[in-house]
């Protein structure tokens, strides 16, 4: 056990599993770095924020493919292989370029098991950063998840540590479904306790951050350690809330969601993502159709407002969810008492 | 004047505590107290424990208010002489305050564990020494079924303070490698020897905690001459039966909510299992190879429901001095294996107790090793 970042708990799941299994390759936009120039330079990146650093010289060209910069070529034959035998996990770079492969992702991989009749299997990952708070501007700072989470056929994993994160990038290359594996880029760096050993964290099974009894707070990805902060410091103000970190996006515990609100009456949902059909409102449904009689106040989203992310500091600082937005909530549902009839 | 002054300050209990709580005083202002007497009661992420004094006196203040987190380190009372002066106490405190680091990275005293993987006949084995400068016969903890060496963290560091202790973690747990081989006593035994061997040990004395007590068992009995003294805590091998709810509960629950009630029947005092002792034990669940492990383990030790490895008979051959230690209350191997065993065999009950009397009467366990260990068996 020891310290690692976000990025190397990543590149341990990646290390571990193909030493693992050969099957498992990687593929994807300057994943090693170096290639196609005249220098001669081998794995001189390990991706744009070097996360798959190391594995070229471990596992050479046959296992860590640097491909040309056209998503439809790459993940389209990320997609083949998985359906004939290989474990490949394929690096989209920006989640945002989905646009350029997304046929190869929605009406191809999510598909082939269903058209087969279950006798396809298509063991692909695609790992994508995704979210906003990094200065990337409009075109590299969305948060699609839900974009996939809309698409049967997909599981999507939103890590909110590194410990999460190398658990469920192993449970992903050993899914034998397509996985959308999202990292959000501002938490590369941020650094806990990650077993040396491999470990796998199970899809659909929504982790409990913190345990009160006034309020749930439901957090996807980087939104999880804010709604943690916020909820540590809403304790001291004698408001204890419980904290919910779904995982996966796809499948959803909504069990767990409903036992929750059950208990506490109170529900905010914290999604960093656009807000018109996004996560947030999923759960609002699910909890306003299956929990109405336990709400005790109305349920509190706490999103972006429906515009491209911005690129100016001060307005995508604005943009984002924030702990004291976050506690600002949990204090109205908190606070909140339903109007006797006159 | 400051010599009348007594420091109390936030305990360290484990290698990974880092701050505490301090859940409640035991002791009022005002009243007197002895050393060992317990005076506060400190919640940290992994238990909640007693605090013994460390000096005999009168509890002058209570510095933090109950429920207060405080690294360790941290000045949490005052015990001084009844006449010592208000002043000379202010004085003090600001003066501990002024100058209190606090100091994350723990390395506050040589008495720190150090925590280490061993190649054991190809097994990596992840072992924590402390307090290597003491001569004598050290001590070697082998922790239980599912267990790993961190159910010593209120064990080790109280007798590091005479005596090189060593605790490990079992093929199959924590840290070490998930390879059981056939998970008997035996196999578990051979193990442990090889890394005697391999830490140059010749001798030493062996505590041994439920399945760590049938190891020692049969260490005692296939290695007589490296074994001095036996101390057997809820040992499995001396009676037949075993909580199955518990080895199958353990073994199936992957979620909080199913593992809780299942961890509580380990203690007397349902409150010790704590949010981060369950995650930690769902997180090395989660491991590669841990639930073929413990599988391969109860299917050997505990098949068709009652222990399959009897080992009383150890006790009529080993020469050397045995105690064993039980909790009155336990659940999971019920103390009447500590009835009818040899004379020669000091035999302590803990009423109030469950299966992990070094967790949860831990000053009174310490007490025992050490008194034990001291009384001329070493």
């Amino acid at each position: 056990m020891s310290k690692k970042s976000f990025r190397q708990a990543i590149n341990e799941a990646l290390r571990q599993e193909m030493r693992r299994d050969p099957r498992v390759i990687i593929m994807g936009e300057d994943v090693a770095g170096g290639r196609g120039g005249t220098s001669g330079v081998q794995d001189a990146w390990g991706g744009v924020l070097g996360v798959t650093k190391g594995l070229l010289t471990e596992f050479g060209e046959d296992r860590v493919l640097d491909t040309p910069i056209s998503e439809a070529s790459y993940i389209g034959a990320a997609a083949g292989a998985a359906a004939t035998g290989l474990r490949p996990v394929a690096e989209l770079m920006f989640v945002d370029f989905v646009g350029c492969c997304l046929d190869q992702i929605m009406n191809q991989a999510a598909k082939f098991r269903y058209m087969f009749g279950g006798k396809a299997r298509t063991p692909l990952v695609i790992r994508a950063m995704y979210g906003a708070g990094f200065n990337a501007a409009a075109q590299h700072s969305q948060a699609l998840y839900p974009l996939f989470t809309h698409i049967p056929g997909l599981k999507v994993v939103v890590p909110s540590s590194p410990y999460e994160a190398k658990g469920l990038l192993i449970q992903a290359i050993r899914d034998d479904d397509p996985v959308i594996f999202l990292e959000n880029k501002v938490m590369y760096d941020e650094e806990e306790d990650v077993p040396d050993d491999p470990y796998t964290i199970p899809f659909g099974e929504a982790n409990l951050t913190r345990e009160g009894n006034d309020v749930t707070i439901v957090a996807f990805g980087r939104m999880v350690g804010f709604a943690n902060q916020a909820a540590d410091r809403l304790e001291k103000e004698g408001i204890s809330c419980t904290v919910i970190d779904p995982r996966t996006t796809s499948p959803l515990d909504s069990g767990t969601i409903l036992d929750c609100v059950a208990d506490t009456g109170r529900l905010v949902i914290v999604d960093e993502s656009s807000p018109r059909c996004n996560l947030a409102t999923d759960v609002a449904a699910l909890v306003a159709e299956e929990a109405f009689d336990a709400l005790k106040a109305p349920i509190r989203r706490v999103v972006p407002p429906h515009t491209p992310v911005p690129f100016a500091t001060i307005l995508e600082n604005l943009y984002l969810p924030s702990v004291e937005k976050i506690e600002a909530a949990v204090r109205s549902v908190a606070a909140y008492r339903v109007k006797e009839e006159v | 004047m400051s010599e009348t002054i007594t420091p109390i300050t936030m305990p360290k209990f484990g290698l990974a505590m880092t701050e505490g709580k301090l859940a409640s005083w035991s002791t009022p202002v005002g009243a007197t107290v002895k050393a060992g007497d317990e005076i506060a009661d400190i919640e940290t992420s992994k238990i909640t424990n007693g605090y013994e004094s460390p000096a005999a006196g009168v509890l002058r203040r209570q510095v933090a208010p109950e429920g207060e987190m405080l690294p360790v380190g941290a000045l949490i009372g005052i015990l001084a002489d009844a006449d010592v002066p208000d002043s000379d106490i202010d004085a003090f405190i600001s003066r501990f305050n002024e100058s209190f680091i606090s100091d994350d990275s723990g390395s506050a005293g040589n008495d720190e564990p150090t925590r280490k993987v061993t190649e054991v006949e190809n097994l990596k084995i992840s072992v924590q020494e402390s307090g290597s400068q003491h001569d004598g016969i050290p001590l070697l903890l082998i922790h239980g079924f599912g267990g790993d060496l961190t159910n010593w963290m209120m064990t080790q560091p109280a007798l590091t303070e005479t005596r090189r202790v060593i605790a490990f973690d079992l093929p199959g747990h924590g840290e070490s490698s998930k390879d059981v081989g056939d998970g008997s006593p035996v196999s578990f035994a051979t193990t442990v020897a090889a890394l005697a061997e391999v830490l140059d040990l010749q001798r030493v004395h062996v505590a041994g905690h439920s399945l760590g007590g049938a190891i020692a068992l049969e260490l005692a009995k296939t290695h007589p001459d490296l074994v001095a003294s036996l101390t057997l805590i809820a040992p499995a091998g001396l009676g037949q039966d075993i909580s199955m709810t518990f080895i199958n509960g353990f073994i199936e629950a992957d979620r909080r909510k199913t593992l809780e009630p299942v961890l509580q029947q380990l203690v007397h005092d349902k409150s010790l299992i704590t949010r981060q002792m369950i995650e930690s034990i769902i997180r090395y669940k989660r491991l590669d190879g841990v639930i073929p492990a413990l599988k391969t383990i109860a299917e050997t030790n505990f098949h068709d429901g009652r222990q399959a490895f009897p080992l009383r008979s150890v006790l009529e051959t080993y020469s050397g001095p045995v105690q064993v230690l039980w909790g009155e209350q336990d659940e999971i191997l019920s103390v009447a294996g500590s009835e009818d065993l040899p004379d020669a065999v000091t035999v302590i009950r803990y009423p109030d107790t469950g299966h992990m009397p070094q967790l949860e009467k831990s000053p009174d366990v310490n007490k025992a090793i050490k008194n034990f260990l001291d009384s001329g068996n070493s």
